[in-house]
Parts: C-alpha cells; sequence; structure tokens
C-alpha cells in the first residue's frame, strides 16, 4: 500500500469522524471543530487524487491545490462566522444551548462598552 | 518497507489518533488542543503529498489562526460546558456511528480503486505557464487561470467579516472588536510581542514575494503577517482599530476591488473577464496581490479578533 493510499484511507476516516462528532456532540463549539474536522478529510481526499495526478515535473496536480487553498481560507471564515454567532448567543442568553427548550432568562446587552 | 513508508503509517495513526481524541474526549477545551495538533499534523501529509503551498495555507491558517480562534472561543465558553441532558440518545449515536462507518468506508473503498491512469490538469497549467511569467504552478493557478475563484473567495472574507461586525451590540456599533488585551509588561508574552514582529513581517513578505516561483503566495504571508498583528493586540501593545474607521474598510476592499476593476479592464480591453494581457500579466499579478496581501491580513486578524464589542471613547 503506498503512502498516497494511506493518507487516502486516512482522510476518509476522518470524515466520517467529523460526521459523527457532528450529529452526535451536543455543544455548537464541539460541532464546529468537528465539521472542520470533517472538511479536513474532503481537503486531504483532494490532495490525494492531485498526488496521483503528477506529471510535468509538478508533484501534484496545481489545479486541486489552489482549490483546496481556497477551500482553507474560506473555510476559516465561515468557522470565525460561526464562532462569532456561538459568542453572541451566550453573551445574549447566558447559554450555548440548541435546544428547543424554553429560553432560559434572556437578557438585555450589557450596559457600558 | 522503507523508512518513508513507516513514517507515513504512522503520521497516519497519529492523525486518526488525534482526530478520535478530538470527537471523544470530555472537555472542549481538550478537544480544541487536540484539533490545533491535529492540524498542524495535517500540514505535514500536505508535505508528503507534494503540496507544499497547501501545507503552509495548512499550518498558518487552519493551525496556527484557526487554533487560536477555537481556543479563545473555548476559553470564553467555559462557563457554559456540561448539559448532560442534552446529550443524543443511544438510538441516535448508534445510527450516526452506522452512517459515519459506511461513508469512511465508501471513501476508503473508492480511494483503494481508482483507476490507475488519473486525469491531470498539471501538463496544461506547465505549457501556459509562459502567458503569466509566473513559475510557481498553483500560484498560476490561483491568480490566472481559476482567477475568478480567487476574487471570488475575496468578496466571501469580505462578506464573513461584515457578518461577523453586525453581530455587535447596540452600544458597541462600530467600535473596537474584542476585549482590551492587559499583559505583564515584563512577562514573556510582551517580549515575544515586542521581538518576533519584525522577523514575522519580513518573513511574510519574503513568503509571499517568493511565491511568484516558489512555494508561498499571499495567503501563507497574510496570515503570518495577520499572527504578528494579532500577537501585538494580544500583549496589550496595540488596540484594536474601531471598525468604522475609513482607512480600514479600505484595505479591507482594496483586494477585491482592485482584482475588480483589473477583471473589468480585461473585459473592456481584451478577451474576457480577468484576461491579462500577456505582457502586462506579471506586474498586473503582483499589483492584485500586494493588494491581496493586505487585505488579507487585516481581514484574517480582524476575523479573529470578532465583533465590537467597546464603543469608541
Amino acid at each position: 500500500m503506498s503512502g498516497v493510499t494511506v493518507f487516502g484511507v486516512c482522510a476518509a476516516v476522518a470524515v466520517g469522524l467529523g460526521l459523527y462528532g457532528l450529529i452526535t456532540n451536543p455543544q455548537p463549539l464541539r460541532k464546529i471543530i468537528a465539521f472542520n474536522l470533517l472538511g479536513s478529510g474532503v481537503f486531504l481526499l483532494f490532495g490525494v487524487v492531485g498526488r496521483r495526478g503528477a506529471a510535468s515535473g509538478v508533484g501534484n496536480d496545481p489545479v486541486p491545490q489552489a482549490l483546496v487553498i481556497t477551500g482553507v481560507v474560506v473555510a476559516f471564515s465561515a468557522t470565525a462566522l460561526a464562532i462569532a454567532l456561538l459568542l453572541r448567543l451566550f453573551q445574549k442568553a447566558g447559554s450555548t444551548t440548541l435546544s428547543n427548550g424554553p429560553p432560559p432568562s434572556a437578557g438585555s446587552d450589557p450596559p457600558g462598552g | 518497507m522503507s523508512i518513508a513508508a513507516v513514517f507515513e503509517i504512522l503520521l497516519a495513526a497519529v492523525v486518526l489518533g488525534l482526530g478520535i481524541w478530538t470527537i471523544a474526549v470530555r472537555e472542549t477545551y481538550s478537544a480544541t488542543v487536540g484539533f490545533v495538533a491535529y492540524g498542524l499534523l495535517v500540514a505535514l501529509i500536505w508535505v508528503r503529498l507534494d503540496a507544499v503551498d497547501v501545507a503552509l495555507t495548512e499550518a498558518a491558517i487552519g493551525g496556527g489562526l484557526g487554533g487560536v480562534l477555537l481556543l479563545s472561543a473555548a476559553a470564553r465558553l467555559r462557563d457554559a460546558e456540561p448539559m448532560a441532558a442534552e446529550a443524543p440518545g443511544k438510538v441516535t449515536r448508534a445510527s450516526a456511528a452506522a452512517l459515519s462507518v459506511l461513508i469512511a468506508a465508501t471513501l476508503a473503498g473508492a480511494v483503494l480503486h481508482l483507476p490507475d491512469s488519473t486525469p491531470t490538469l498539471a501538463p496544461t497549467v506547465v505549457a501556459n505557464a509562459w502567458a503569466t511569467g509566473l513559475a510557481n504552478p498553483v500560484t498560476n493557478v490561483l491568480m490566472a487561470f481559476r482567477a475568478m475563484d480567487t476574487m471570488l473567495e475575496k468578496v466571501v472574507l469580505l462578506l464573513a467579516i461584515i457578518g461577523v461586525w453586525s453581530l455587535a451590540p447596540d452600544n458597541a456599533w462600530g467600535g473596537h472588536p474584542g476585549p482590551r488585551h492587559q499583559a505583564d509588561p515584563d512577562g514573556v508574552l510582551v517580549f515575544l510581542a515586542r521581538l518576533l514582529p519584525p522577523i514575522g513581517i519580513v518573513v511574510g513578505i519574503y513568503i509571499f514575494w517568493t511565491g511568484a516561483n516558489h512555494p508561498g503566495g499571499a495567503f501563507q504571508g497574510g496570515a503570518i503577517l495577520a499572527s504578528m498583528w494579532l500577537l501585538a493586540i494580544m500583549a496589550g501593545l496595540t488596540d484594536t482599530p474601531p471598525v468604522r474607521r475609513r482607512w480600514l474598510r479600505f484595505i479591507l476592499v482594496a483586494g477585491p476591488g482592485l482584482f475588480l476593476v483589473v477583471g473589468l479592464g480585461g473585459l473592456w480591453f481584451g478577451a474576457a473577464f480577468l484576461a491579462y494581457p500577456p505582457a502586462q500579466a506579471k506586474p498586473l499579478i503582483l499589483g492584485i496581490e500586494v493588494a491581496m496581501i493586505l487585505t488579507i491580513a487585516a481581514t484574517l486578524g480582524l476575523l479573529l479578533t470578532g465583533a465590537p464589542e467597546r464603543s469608541v471613547k
């Protein structure tokens, strides 16, 4: 089994792990981390397929590489937005629960800057 | 079995172990630390896959800045920890596990049974490198052949920052993002925040400049510049600027703005949107990249500091 295949299987398992964590973990921050794990596995699959497309002296097909670089940056900005939403929810509601129960004493903005 | 093969299997095993730790461990903070270590080791996998440009991006953005983002969020959400009653039941867990195993097995099977001849665009990219004058094939794809993707990605960054800023409470609208950091003026953090930025700025600009011909580029360089800025902010040496400042907003739109102008110029004078005339391709790309590295550094830094929390005094 070549190194590329080992990393391919590793990427597949990372996708599975991320999906499991995304579904079963009740805390939103853990869901965000799990989603990033899933994404990282998908990026690695791109890398594995790109590595097999090595040609013309380039070790890894440059087009999927560029797509992954773009993807990493977009995933980071989506994560930052998700975390900002989460922190704001915690600031407003005092908890980060996603369940549909009665909201625990929704407070207003804390005074002062 | 060669040493390289043993190393690769070991690396994959450690990465997967960290992945399992990240999902299974009880405390959120430990999970976050596990994910940062995971991100850094994944960068090593990218090096082994001969994709050094991606490895640099993964280490700088996935491991470094992403790690800071998750760690600071985990620290601020510590009080919100246990909600045991919310944990899903056994049926949900079992079906989620079955679904995940099924998907992982399908993907692994697909990887193991890939056809021997792989379609590749590498020869096309290398054959057309003359049109830009840049030797790094990844930079060529990012800045010329698939420039539309890169421009739209800049717009995504801009939308993300607008989204984050719009979460500001009324009294802090347009104010300083994040808390004002204080640190012991004689401590290690302040010392490092004075020592590292000059070196980091040089390294960031070098990585950006060398990206024309070697692994590197505006994303990786911009991430390093952003981390130097954040280091100074976290050590309390400087404050985050109020988001209503005009110069700040100008920097944020400079990258995508210049990209759009050059693209429309290609439509007006040349063949198509974002078509660079080969004679001026290199200066045009460098110009866009200079504007982009500033935009990327400012955007990544501001995404990390979060929504405005303090009004302008």
